[in-house]
């Protein structure tokens, strides 16, 4: 035998080299299936620090509770800070801008940072995160996000800088005993909402048929779901300019007629806040606008339409039927020296536990599919089955509710003016004429350098 | 005429305290450095900062060109920018009369005697204690025009209601109206103080001469107090020009772009937009204007005074 090992046979040799070399390419599976087997670590960064930058709303109190929890899990420590949205978003654009964020993770408003997050490289890709068995808890499960959000979360390069946590798709609010008092039924289409305004509106009695958001920039997104209903973005995929076209005068003349003549004295200044009043007050049929505000319209202590509330899927339009959909990402600060750490803490705070937690507050509709499966929610829920019923039937024909470009909030700023003039009764092609060219030297140049 | 010699340590000590005090030689200058620092990193620094800004293409999160006075010659075609001065002379102008004509009132009022004086007044004083935000949001609750207590007590008096500040013709008046209930109790404060240091003797030598109220107040009142009054305008100018607060949480510059003053253009370029070169030549035009009426208002206030 000693014999044998001081002088191995050539047989012997080429057996043991064939031996080591399927070794060498057994062990990654061979360890994987061990990780696999093995409780997910998520302990590994303990001790570590972050520091993350949230928008003042229900979702980030959510979060900011769950923190505790966390911690106790990872062993890793959370400062976190909740600023009101606007002037959360000037903090993401100048420190991402300075190069040296002081946050390691930063949630965003897809829908208004999303194109800006990619030009000036704010977060990691996410991809080779969620692939790392190491870094990703198996029951994390990113399968599970819609393809809705996920693709509106992707960029153009493909790659996924946020978790799409939070989706908002805009629906119709309606008042059931207003149309049960007329004998009138949900519109089956945008131009029967129209007609079905008409009929309900009522302003001897101080009943609007219809109210939506007339205040500039936030009267925008109005406009760009009714245009859905005519299958047509405001922007082209090569990031051409389609709001002058016959379908943005459709929806333009649409947003005109529901507004000046079934909507309430005064909603050229509304925004969603307004509108909230007016329409839990029992003063408004119908208020098209984002899915969040079922808590409010169903609170006795703020509202008079508890109970009398329906939660309707956005109507078709003459060529598509579609939701609009605005949504909030949470990311990686690529300046960030703490990736690991603060990936644990976007797992953990957008796992099903929490993103179920978020629909049984009514913080907002999560961006995880499986929540609105989860029976006991909703058989829990003040909000009724219709609710989750309109939640699940806008999410599977949502579409991106604003342009991806950089200068969104200009984009909103001047097609806000000229929307609010049509309700003041300007000519609508006229108004979106000159607004497409004021807007079309600020698109272009957004886009060189 | 006798000639008068002061004692020699007295005459030697005059002159040396004239020299001391306008001695600039450069072992005192060390002892104003400290305030020269500041002055330099708090006022002069960011105000060549903002002047260099003025003449760059700069937004943020992209790089920055020089375009000389590019932006300038920009915002001269910017309709919307001309349109801001517009309006930011139309708040100012009704945000200084109203309150000054009624500020003044009140305290003529509140000059005499009468039951209760002390109460009321501080009553009266009481808007300004309050925060702008705050005072702008429960305006915007009372402005609601379906639902706000404004058009309630119109109701009351049987008339129609006002669409308020959700209507681009009322809305620049209707900030006002808060800006007037804000600040007039600052001037009444301001022109009460100079009604207390009045002297009695013109008015009784007014009421021997057979003068009636009118004519004390067009003769002798408002030409005494009319310093106070100045100093009142040029606080309330001031104040009026940099409005942005209750204008923003109230309006934001709306409807449409109705209520938009200097201030809410430049905030939205700046914070909005983030062209920071585009913001800073505003910043600078804005600058020139407040010089220039702050210079009229203090000479005006000059001319005002007792003794001119």
């Amino acid at each position: 035998m000693t014999d044998s090992i001081l002088k191995p046979t050539r047989r012997a040799l080429l057996r043991g080299a064939a031996a080591t070399g399927a070794g060498i390419i057994a062990a990654p599976l061979v360890l994987r299936e061990a990780r696999a087997q093995a409780p997910f670590n998520w302990k590994r960064f303990s001790g570590q620090s972050i520091d993350v930058l949230l928008v003042k709303n229900p979702r980030s109190e959510l979060m900011q509770a769950a923190e505790k929890e966390f911690t106790e899990l990872t062993g890793i420590k959370v400062s976190s800070e909740q600023v009101p949205e606007q002037q959360q978003r000037q903090k993401a654009v100048i420190e991402f801008a300075s190069g040296k964020p002081s946050f390691d993770v930063s949630g965003i408003s897809l829908h208004v940072q999303k194109r800006m997050a990619a030009k000036g490289k704010w977060f990691e890709n996410l991809d080779p995160y969620i692939k790392d068995a190491s870094l990703t808890a198996p029951d994390f499960d990113f399968a599970d996000f819609g393809a809705g959000p996920v693709a509106y979360a992707r960029q153009a390069d493909g790659s996924l800088d946020t978790v799409p946590f939070f989706v908002d798709y805009w629906i119709v609010y309606y008042n059931k005993e207003l149309f049960d008092a007329k004998g009138v039924a949900y519109p089956k289409s945008m131009d029967e909402m129209f007609t079905v305004a008409q009929k309900l509106h009522d302003p001897a009695k101080g009943i609007a048929g219809f109210v939506s958001r007339g205040l500039k920039n936030a009267n925008v997104p109005v406009w760009t779901s009714l245009m859905l209903g005519q299958g047509s973005e405001t922007t082209s995929p090569d990031g051409k300019l389609l709001t002058d076209t016959p379908e943005a005068i459709w929806a333009g003349e649409l947003y005109k007629k529901l507004n000046k003549e079934t909507g309430p004295v005064g909603s050229v200044g509304f925004n969603w806040n307004e509108c909230q009043t007016t329409f839990m007050q029992g003063r408004a049929a119908m208020w098209l606008d984002g899915v969040g505000f079922a808590t409010p319209l169903e609170d006795p202590s703020k509202s008079r339409i508890v109970g009398k509330v329906g939660y309707g899927i956005t109507p078709p339009g003459p060529k598509a039927h579609h939701a609009g959909m605005f949504a909030d990402g949470m990311g990686i600060s690529r300046g960030s020296s703490k990736k690991e750490a603060a990936w644990l803490y976007l797992q953990f705070m957008t796992n099903k536990k929490n993103q179920i937690a978020m629909l049984k507050a009514g913080a907002g509709a999560p961006g995880r599919s499986s929540a609105y499966l989860d029976t006991e929610t909703i058989q829990q829920s003040k909000f009724g089955k219709q609710y989750f019923d309109c939640l699940l039937g806008s999410a599977k024909i949502a579409r991106a509710g604003l342009p991806q470009i950089v200068p969104v909030t200009e984009f909103r700023d001047v097609f806000g003016v000229g929307l609010t003039n049509m309700i003041g009764g300007a000519d609508v092609a006229s108004e979106l004429k000159k607004a497409t060219e004021t807007f079309a030297p600020v698109l272009a140049k957004s886009e060189q350098g | 005429m006798t000639s008068t010699s002061l004692p020699a340590n007295l005459a030697s000590a005059a002159p040396a305290t004239s020299t001391t005090s306008q001695d600039f030689t450069p072992r005192y200058w060390l002892f104003s450095l400290p305030a020269v620092l500041v002055i330099a990193a708090v006022i002069v620094f960011p105000w060549l900062f903002t002047l260099f800004m003025s003449t760059q293409d700069w937004k943020i999160g992209g790089g920055a060109e020089f375009v000389g006075l590019g932006n300038f010659v920009e915002l001269a075609r910017d309709q919307r920018f001309l349109e801001s001065m517009g309006h930011t002379a139309y708040f100012t102008i009704l945000a200084v009369v109203l309150p000054i004509v009624f500020g003044t009132a009140a305290a003529l009022v509140f000059h005499r005697e009468f039951p209760f004086r002390g109460l009321l007044r501080t009553i009266f004083v009481m808007p300004m204690m309050a925060t702008p935000v705050a005072v702008a949001l429960v305006w915007t609750m009372m402005f609601h025009p379906q639902l706000g207590v404004l058009n309630y007590l119109l109701s009351l008096l049987g008339i129609g209601p006002s669409a308020w500040v959700y209507d681009p013709a009322t809305v620049i008046p209707t900030l006002v109206m808060v800006e007037v209930w804000h600040w007039t109790p600052l001037v009444m404060l301001i022109v009460l103080g100079g009604l207390a240091g009045l002297p009695r003797e013109p008015y009784e030598s007014a009421l021997i001469d057979g003068a009636n109220d009118w004519h004390m107040f067009r003769h002798i009142t408002l030409p005494l107090v009319w310093p106070f009054i100045m100093v009142a305008i040029v606080i309330r100018t001031i104040d009026a020009l940099k409005a942005f607060d209750t204008i923003f949480v109230i309006t934001q510059g709306g409807p449409g772009t109705a209520s938009e003053t200097l201030n809410i253009f430049l905030y939205l370029q700046a914070f909005q937009f983030y062209k920071i070169g585009y913001a800073s030549s505003v910043v600078v035009i804005f600058f020139v204007i407040i010089i220039m009426l702050s210079l009229l208002l203090l000479y005006a206030r000059q001319k005002s005074k007792w003794n001119a």
